[in-house]
């Protein structure tokens, strides 16, 4: 009985959400380690997981310190998007002219590349930070708008005739019907720029700045210093999923009532 | 052969209630008045007719059925008397006053419920009061109660989805009767349920509006559906549509679903069938 109770936990434990790709990780850094010894790749090529630890743990105070600005401007960054991206959406759902006149311009605009427009930021506002904020808005910006779209347009047309037949005011309609209908699109939108976010600071920072992990990141590969180099790549992916975690908790909160909630509230009630 | 003529001799003597009813005696203030009421799409292919000049008259308190093939413009008729679309020609009284733009006197059901996911029944229910701005004090007893007459007592905290297609319809059913409209309009309420809960569903509805005295205009492809909820039924032609026939349909009520073994139903179904055979098909 006892056992059987055991064995009921260890495989709870092994369906917890977060233990899955926990051990797919540790799968990964023990293959890499592995291949380094395997092949006897050189340490100029691809640093150890080890060393990488190592330069954490010595260099941990320096890295926070500097994880501050991207951290800083990726969520500048981010919100700016979400409070522009999510108005644009409503325009461009709202009217076939704004839609006819703006939306080809914005499929246009995100074909250029960021990283080549980003060294003119820092020509206009110099070393700051505001380059590396609108660079992070500028890769955040366009997911967030293209899901909103998607949410706006996909509401029923007869569920809005329906609260229109009832003497709803345009807004009315908006507030009650259109807004809610496309909040699981805006958030999966608001989900992909969030980790866009934290690319297009790291971009801004590559191309003009004295602070940051992208100026780390940088730094380290000019003086071949690998291990540094993979440090910061580690900070920055801590740096995006805690911020894609934020936002998913965020969405569970706004949208407890959505398909991708559901289990919860079962689970909840 | 042989039966067809028979049939066909059927129809040159009509009985009583095979007789084409256009209109019934008509108030002028009451129900529905279409007079000259017709739709034209502009399109970029150039006008596209929906509805040709329709003339006719729902009286209060009356179950009134339209029936017609697909794309006859139906949901067309519904959208004007609702007030969300304007009529190319002609006048259109709701209680006597004429339609310009949504005037609230209407409630909607669908062909899906389309309850918000993210509002419980209840507040699904007063949707209507929340666009009209009408007070929810006063409104939630009388949602209660709409449930209750429906069956739904105790699901008033669910969330839709937890509700089967058949329930949900009916939560559907009690907003649109939630702000005390005159009218009630229904285009294919229960196309999307299956023949057995549409059967119930169908009785249900006939106990509601006696019960409510509501006039209900609804839309169906059924013809037998058509013949048992009405106290007339419009026969609608093929687009651009127009009014094939009005039938009387003199079954006593209550009706149940044994009504739908009358002789006189099923010669009603069979007349109403030789409109779209002659014409083409429903579909």
């Amino acid at each position: 009985m006892a056992e059987s109770k055991d064995a009921g936990g260890l495989s709870r434990l092994l369906n917890a959400a977060w233990v899955r790709p926990f051990l797919f990780l540790v799968f990964i850094v023990v293959a890499w380690d592995l291949a380094i010894r395997l092949f006897q790749i050189p340490a100029y090529q691809i640093p150890a997981p080890g060393d990488v630890v190592a330069v954490l743990r010595t260099d941990w105070p320096e890295l926070l310190r500097q994880s501050w600005p991207t951290t800083y401007a990726t969520i500048c960054g981010f919100l700016l998007s979400a409070v522009f991206g999510i108005p644009v959406a409503m325009l461009i759902a709202g009217s076939k002219t704004v839609e006819s006149y703006v939306y080809p311009l914005l499929v246009f605009s995100q074909s250029v590349p960021k990283i080549a427009i980003a060294p003119l930021f820092v020509v206009w506002f110099g070393f700051g930070i505001i380059p590396k904020v609108i660079s992070a808005f500028l890769l955040g910006f366009f997911p967030v708008v293209v899901s909103a779209v998607q949410g706006f347009k996909s509401v029923d047309p007869d569920m809005v005739d329906l609260a229109r037949a009832m003497q709803g005011s345009r807004f009315q309609v908006f507030r009650a019907v259109n807004l809610p209908h496309a909040m699981p699109a805006i958030f999966s939108g608001l989900k992909v720029s969030v980790t866009l976010a934290v690319v297009g600071a790291v971009v801004g920072e590559f191309v003009g700045s004295n602070s940051g992990i992208g100026y780390v990141m940088q730094r380290s590969i000019g003086t071949f210093d690998l291990p540094t180099m993979f440090a910061a790549l580690v900070i920055l992916a801590l740096l995006g999923v805690v911020l894609f975690w934020v936002v998913d908790r965020i969405e569970r909160l706004v949208i407890p009532w959505h398909v991708s909630q559901r289990e919860d509230i079962i689970f909840a009630s | 052969m042989k039966p067809a003529t028979q049939s066909q001799s059927h129809v040159d003597q009509p009985a009583a209630h095979l007789r084409l009813v256009s209109d019934r005696a008509a108030g002028e203030t009451s129900g529905i008045k279409l007079s000259g009421v017709s739709k034209t799409y502009r399109s970029r292919d150039g006008d596209v007719p929906s509805l040709r000049p329709l003339d006719f008259h729902i009286n209060q308190g009356e179950f009134f059925v339209v029936v017609g093939p697909s794309g006859c413009g139906k949901s067309t008729l519904l959208k004007m008397i609702s007030g969300l679309l304007p009529p190319t020609t002609g006048d259109i009284l709701v209680e006597g006053e004429q339609v310009t733009k949504p005037h609230g006197n209407v409630g909607i059901v669908f062909q899906n419920a389309l309850l918000l996911p993210w509002r419980n029944i209840l507040s699904n229910v007063m949707l209507p009061i929340d666009m009209k701005k009408l007070s929810r004090e006063k409104y939630l007893p009388r949602a209660k109660e709409l449930l209750k007459l429906v069956g739904l007592e105790g699901f008033e905290k669910k969330l839709p989805w937890q509700l089967s297609g058949g329930m949900q319809q009916r939560a559907s059913i009690c907003r649109a009767l939630v702000h005390d409209p005159k009218i009630m309009l229904m285009d294919e309420p229960f196309g999307a349920l299956d023949a057995m809960t549409r059967e119930r569903m169908n009785v249900e509805l006939m106990r509601i509006q006696r019960e409510t005295g509501k006039t209900v205009l609804l839309i169906t492809h059924s013809i037998p559906e058509a013949v048992f909820l009405a106290d007339r039924v419009l026969v609608m032609t093929e687009r651009p549509g127009a009014i094939a026939a009005i039938y009387d349909v003199p079954l006593p009520r209550p009706r149940s679903l044994d009504a739908m073994s009358d002789p006189v139903f099923t010669e009603l179904v069979q007349r109403i069938r030789k409109h779209f055979f002659t014409q083409g098909s429903l579909d």
